[in-house]
């Protein structure tokens, strides 16, 4: 029973720190709460449905998928966020008033294009349901345990081995030290964006795989519940991001079963969040600010 | 259009413009990302109607309404100053999401089932839309002439300069936690007070009546008129109230509408529709300068000489 709930928590946990790494990536570059990668999310679980119907393959899907919500995303960057934040003293409040915008447009341009009404992957899988003794292991599971690590290493080699990752942790780091340094803090941006937004893809097909529905509600408990998190793993802090994911999907699991407290499974990893902040306001990873 | 109907509306835009006005407060003038509002909205209409309900008077109750909502707006206040902005906008989100958790939860706030409230009985008249929008007008005129008062205050200056640059004004020997906390004390009172009025008017109330999307549709307003203006929060809540309305054509699409307009706005016109240094405000104002001339005062020419000067 322990063993099952901590993969079911692991499972989840995983997938919410897949949804967060893209909010995560822009944040670390350019300081926006990028709500509207929720709707990048469900666009992405749209795109991937209609490539694997018209396909009938789950990885061009994925690919496809991805490679078109990433180009948004560098649209988006290029035509809304980087024109408000050139703008001299703009009050944080504001790129965040833009993302809801929007969230907003594409949870209703996705309802108006493909139907109000849920859609389902249906994916067959090549392989059973594994039991080990009493614990059960979907095929779904195993997929979303094997993207997620195939994916976080793949940010791991672009941020950590290549240029353009150097370039991007420069930007991160300090983006007019970096800009003085001779780094091109303009593509720094842009693959905060194709990654931010690329990730924000997968997860949202991961997720109506593994609950085979899709609708245009999709992105909602993601838009806040990935700001929870990224908050938790230290604002923009890709590492911190997973743990805080597993974090969040362990206190989910374990306390709506095991304990009776009045608070909605969507709500814990706010509670989590509040409890932490005034204990250690940094983050989990996060640095202290020096003022 | 029945007089029903437009009472209805006017009412709804009344308790928004209150809403906004008290974001208002914490944000425009103080500079803090506030996005929770909805809760202490919500706090305030629970609060009023649970007394109402038993039995208390609405006057009364209104008034503890807005102390409760304020005195969890002080507490809240206290966190801020442990918070930098980001932090700050994901726990007020958070903190909508948990009260409306709690609503939703709540034996006292009547769970799933919300709350039903009896309209009051003042002076032998039974309270309408009519009346809660003159009641609701009436706090708006007291509070906008507090608020006159404030910005020329010893107060409205410290806000403003926290507003600028909180370090600086802590260095001047500007008591930045005392404003701070202060700043949200009052402007969760007023959002209160507008949740009082509004669990009265509506009859009914129920969790999703606060939920985050309703703070989102305050900031809206604030940002859409213009942040840190008393005439923009006004404006921008007349306007997203009665953008359902004006909107009646493209039903289908009206999400989207407001969707592209936020974006629109923040990309192009981040001061707001009416804000200070608008191109709108900017026209209006120059406009009335041209058809009501200031004479001219000793103090006026010898600054434009200066700046003739500097041009020179």
């Amino acid at each position: 029973m322990f063993l099952q709930q901590l993969i079911n928590a692991l499972t989840i946990g995983s997938l919410y720190a897949l949804t967060a790494m893209g909010a995560t990536l822009i944040y670390g570059i350019l300081g926006i709460l990028d709500i509207a990668n929720a709707g990048a999310y469900l666009v992405g679980a749209y795109v991937g449905w209609y490539i694997y119907y018209a396909t009938g393959s789950i990885v061009l899907g994925f690919l496809g998928s991805i490679l078109l919500v990433g180009l948004l995303g560098i649209f988006l960057q290029r035509t809304i966020y980087s024109p408000i934040l050139a703008k001299p003293r703009t009050l944080s409040i504001i790129p965040l008033v833009a993302a809801v915008g929007l969230f907003t447009i594409s949870s209703d341009a996705v309802r108006l294009i493909c139907g109000p009404n849920s859609k389902t992957y249906d994916l067959k899988f090549p392989m059973e349901i594994i039991q080990v003794g009493k614990v059960t292991i979907q095929p779904a599971w195993l997929l979303i345990f094997a993207l997620t690590a195939v994916l976080l290493a793949i940010l791991w080699f672009i941020l950590n081995k290549t240029k353009l990752g150097l370039a991007w942790r420069a930007t991160a780091g300090d983006r007019e030290i970096a800009l003085i340094c001779g780094v091109n803090t303009n593509n720094a941006m842009a693959l905060s964006y194709i990654l931010g937004y690329g990730f924000a893809a997968a997860a949202g097909i991961m997720t109506g795989i593994l609950y085979n529905n899709i609708t245009p509600a999709l992105g909602e408990v993601p838009s806040y519940k990935m700001l929870a998190i990224i908050v938790l793993g230290g604002l923009g802090n890709p590492l911190g991001t997973v743990i805080a994911g597993l974090i969040i999907g362990i206190a989910e699991v374990f306390l709506s079963v095991y304990t009776k407290i009045p608070i909605p499974k969507d709500a814990i990893a706010f509670v989590v969040l509040i409890i932490m902040l005034l204990v250690k306001p940094e983050g989990i990873m996060g640095r202290r600010n020096k003022v | 259009m029945n007089t029903y109907y437009l009472y209805s509306i006017l009412a709804t835009a009344a308790i928004f413009t209150m809403l906004a006005l008290s974001l208002n407060i914490i944000t425009g003038y103080a500079g803090q990302a506030m996005m929770g509002i909805a809760a202490f909205f919500g706090i305030g209409a629970y609060t009023a109607a649970i007394i109402t309900t038993n039995g208390g008077n609405f006057f009364l109750a209104l008034a503890a309404g807005m102390l409760v909502s304020g005195a969890f707006g002080a507490v809240l206040g206290v966190i801020s100053l442990r918070l930098q902005a980001d932090f700050l906008a994901i726990t007020t989100i958070g903190i909508n999401f948990v009260m409306e958790a709690l609503f939703n939860r709540m034996k006292i706030t009547g769970g799933t089932l919300g709350l039903t409230i009896s309209k009051p009985v003042i002076f032998g008249v039974k309270m309408g839309n009519k009346q809660f929008f003159f009641l609701a007008v009436i706090f708006i005129v007291i509070l906008c002439l507090l608020l006159v008062k404030m910005r020329k205050s010893w107060f409205g200056m410290a806000l403003a300069s926290i507003n600028n640059d909180s370090a600086a004004a802590r260095s001047f020997g500007i008591n930045v936690n005392k404003y701070q906390i202060l700043a949200f004390t009052i402007g969760t009172a007023m959002a209160g007070l507008a949740g009082g009025i509004y669990a009265h008017r509506m009859g009914f109330i129920s969790a999703s009546d606060f939920a985050f999307v309703v703070s989102i549709q305050v900031v809206s307003m604030v940002v859409i008129g213009g942040l840190g203006t008393i005439r923009g929060p006004i404006f921008g809540a007349l306007l997203i109230t009665s953008l359902p309305e004006i909107l009646r054509f493209a039903k289908d699409y009206r999400e989207l509408v407001y969707g592209l307009l936020l974006v629109l706005m923040v990309r192009f016109m981040p001061q707001g529709l009416i804000g200070d240094d608008s191109p709108l405000w900017n026209a209006l104002t120059g406009l009335w300068r041209k058809v009501f001339p200031k004479k001219k005062t000793r103090a006026d020419l010898i600054v434009e000489s200066v700046k003739g000067g500097e041009q020179a």
